[in-house]
């Protein structure tokens, strides 16, 4: 009878944690960032459909890095949430804080249950009609609270660093696209080309369904 | 998982996951009503149509509910957008076609987003089909809910029209269709009135010609009523999408139309 070797529960927190953590940076990241109207999601993709940032529910908006698949699988996860829930009470009551409990909740289950930990964190942002709300979720179900704009893959500190040295409260929609587009390719080390990026607003002027896709002509790539 | 998220559906894999509906039926809540054999009396919405025009298409519904010989409602809402490219109203038992409704409008809405695509308006036809058979249980108790359904079609660049059966049948319709209690007096009026190349303010008001001369012979169709403000409900589909048309530009229309007729 062979007998398991025995691992501290330190140690295989720690392992895991470094093994999701080392799949989501090696992902490109995105920037989630407030201004004036509304709520920008942004970030390089090459892939002209598969998608990293979603609409989830009227003033909804996600954004994932890391594998594809499983990110994928919390967007799809989330919109059934929201659906469900909007149709069974009122579309007021969907949340994001809702959302990114739910999303909280589940990757720290399957951070300590699973096999393997998702390589993935997202970000889950909710336009109000004076007060916005971002919330970052990490592959172990760390949920918290981001003020003005929210970063996830990537080299995350740095990325921070270049956004936060030129970001003002109350920016344009022009400027903000400017700034997170300069501090991603910074960040990065990478010029990216005009059609490789992927962005998204929850735009305050629209009707009842905030999100659009960003077309590749409406914004100009910082030079 | 707790509070309804779970980040798999636990069908075995043939209903498409991108299927609001579906994902309601695991969740027990998918709308059903069970009525005892026998019958009740439930308010009822009565008299809708929809007709092609130049750019795209037209629907109107009168405004009133009826239970037995009393007017339930008023102000009743009877056309709806399905989404951003179609519209859908429906005649019949008013409660089940509100529901009915709101499941359709957030299963295409629910599609779209999974998917990042809209459904195809075939697809919305069939689907809104699959609904009215779903409730051919209740139509043998009176309880009877028959739709009509228009949209621009973004493939084809056309405005289409489809009309339902009480069993779900769905028709292609032409260039008009009528259901509902005065369905039959709209109908004859668009017979002679329905023209190729309408514009959208003819088209306008032909569909509440419809339904005034629709309210002349039928007790439970509610023309329009200027002293207390109630105007049909009329919205067009066109490549821009759908728009609901206000009722200070219907009342004017309404009015005159009134004041035309022999």
């Amino acid at each position: 009878m062979t007998m398991p070797f025995y691992v501290p529960p330190e140690q295989l927190i720690k392992d895991r944690a470094e093994f999701a953590r080392k799949g989501i940076q090696r992902g490109r990241p995105i920037a989630v960032v407030e201004y004036d109207g509304g709520i920008l999601l942004i970030g390089e993709n090459p892939n002209r459909s598969l998608h990293k940032t979603g609409e989830i529910y009227d003033r909804v908006a996600f954004a994932g890095v890391g594998r594809y698949n499983e990110f994928e699988m919390l967007r799809v996860a989330g919109i059934r949430y929201a659906d469900v829930k909007g149709y069974a009470y009122a579309r007021a009551d969907v949340t994001g804080k809702g959302l990114a409990n739910a999303y909280s909740q589940t990757l720290g289950q399957i951070f300590t249950h699973e096999v393997k930990p998702y390589e993935v964190e997202v970000v889950v942002a909710e336009l109000g009609d004076y007060d916005n709300h971002l919330f970052h979720v990490r592959y172990d179900g760390t949920l918290r609270d981001k003020q003005d704009f929210a970063v996830i893959g990537g080299d995350e500190d740095r990325l921070v660093e270049e956004i936060g040295s030129g970001y003002r409260p109350g920016m344009g929609l022009n400027d903000a696209l400017d700034l997170t587009m300069r501090a991603i390719q910074a960040a990065t080390e990478n010029e990216i080309p005009s059609e490789h990026w992927e962005a998204g607003v929850l735009d305050r002027s629209l009707g009842r369904r905030k999100f659009r896709r960003l077309a590749g002509d409406e914004f100009v790539p910082a030079d | 998982m707790t509070n309804g998220f779970a980040l798999q559906s636990d069908d075995d894999g043939v209903i498409p996951t991108a299927s609001f509906a579906a994902l309601l039926g695991q969740h027990r809540l998918a709308p059903t009503w069970e009525v005892p054999p026998g019958s009740i009396e439930a308010p009822e919405a009565t008299t809708i149509l929809a007709m092609r025009w130049t750019d795209g298409v037209v629907m109107a519904g009168d405004r009133r509910a009826t239970a037995g010989n009393f007017i339930a409602h008023r102000r009743v809402k009877k056309v709806y957008p399905a989404d951003d490219r179609s519209a859908v109203a429906i005649s019949g038992t008013a409660g089940m076609a509100e529901e009915l409704t709101k499941l359709f409008q957030t299963e295409l809405e629910h599609y779209e987003k999974i998917e990042d695509t809209r459904l195809s308006l075939d697809g919305k036809a069939n689907f809104l089909a699959r609904l009215v058979r779903g409730n051919l249980p209740l139509a043998f108790q009176g309880l009877i809910v028959v739709p009509l359904f228009c949209g621009y079609d973004e493939q084809e660049g056309v405005g289409k029209l489809f009309s339902y059966d009480v069993v779900g049948g769905r028709y292609d319709e032409q260039d008009y269709a009528t259901t509902g209690s005065g369905g039959s007096e709209a109908r004859a009026f668009l017979k002679s009135a329905w023209r190729e190349g309408l514009e959208e303010s003819d088209a306008v008001r032909i569909a509440v010609e419809a339904l005034v001369a629709a309210a002349e012979e039928d007790s439970a169709t509610g023309g329009p009523d200027p002293k207390r403000g109630i105007y049909p409900n009329v919205v067009t589909v066109t490549e821009g999408g759908y728009r609901e048309i206000p009722d200070d530009e219907i009342a004017p229309v309404a009015v005159d139309v009134m004041e035309g007729r022999p």
